[in-house]
């Protein structure tokens, strides 16, 4: 059923945000994390793409991996929800499978 | 101590945390200063991402260490350099980025901030310019 997809690779300089937002189906959730929080970034090149799959899918990006990088969450896409450790255990939990994009 | 004065250029494509290569930068570089060259880092890429302000990994439990770009100017370093064009695909801008400020002990001469937001033409002058580049 449900399949949540993690990306720990920044989208200016790998593919995995795009080859996850290619394969994952509707109502799945896709979770940034590491590298990856550079995706939901207001006014960088990805948030095109990234406010395209807010409409089928449900975005969410680990805080700390945010913060870490000196991002606050004003600076996060209208739409993606941070979230913290528990809430990434949560997801996991909620979820049938995770699907890592490395 | 060398009589020779090279042109040390530092280049740093990735973002920092994810992968060790910009703390391997930085040490990198605080050990050249060591060797009395004119040393200049260059930013481009995700590389820029390694000079946000604000950076706080308590959540992460991993070492923060963009302090140190702050005390460059104390290790030798004249000149920091960010590719503009790298900066906008991003959604940054200079005020995103940490300040480093430069005083040379001999002459007294002091400068406020040396980072310096460059389009690609400098980019490429600055590397021409150089006579050893490191990459990271």
């Amino acid at each position: 059923m449900s399949i949540l997809h993690t990306i720990n690779k920044s989208p200016f300089e790998r593919n995995s945000l795009d080859s996850c937002l290619r394969f994952a189906t509707a109502g799945a959730s896709v979770l940034l994390i590491e590298d990856g929080v550079y995706a939901v970034l207001k006014g960088a090149s990805a948030e095109a793409q990234v406010k395209g799959a807010l409409g089928n899918l449900n975005v969410y990006v680990l805080g700390p991996d945010l913060k870490a990088r000196g991002f606050s969450e004003e600076r996060v896409i209208e739409g993606v929800k941070v979230v913290d450790y528990a809430g990434f255990v949560d997801l996991a939990a909620e979820s049938d499978k995770v699907q890592a994009w490395l | 101590m060398s009589e020779v004065v090279k042109k040390f250029m530092y280049l740093n494509r990735k973002a920092p945390y994810g992968t060790i290569y910009a703390w391997e930068s930085l040490e990198v570089v605080l050990i050249g200063a060591a060797f009395d060259q004119e040393v200049s880092l260059m930013f481009m890429d995700d590389g820029v991402f390694q000079l946000t302000k604000g950076q706080d990994t308590t959540g992460i439990g991993m070492k923060n260490f963009s302090p140190t770009y702050r005390t460059l100017g104390d290790y030798e370093v004249k000149s920091i350099y960010v590719d503009a064009d790298s900066l906008v695909a991003r959604g940054l801008t200079q005020d995103d980025l940490v300040q480093v400020a430069w005083e040379d002990w001999e002459s007294g001469e002091e400068k406020e901030n040396i980072v310096e937001v460059v389009d690609a033409a400098r980019v490429k002058e600055i590397m021409e310019e150089s006579d050893v580049i490191f990459s990271f």
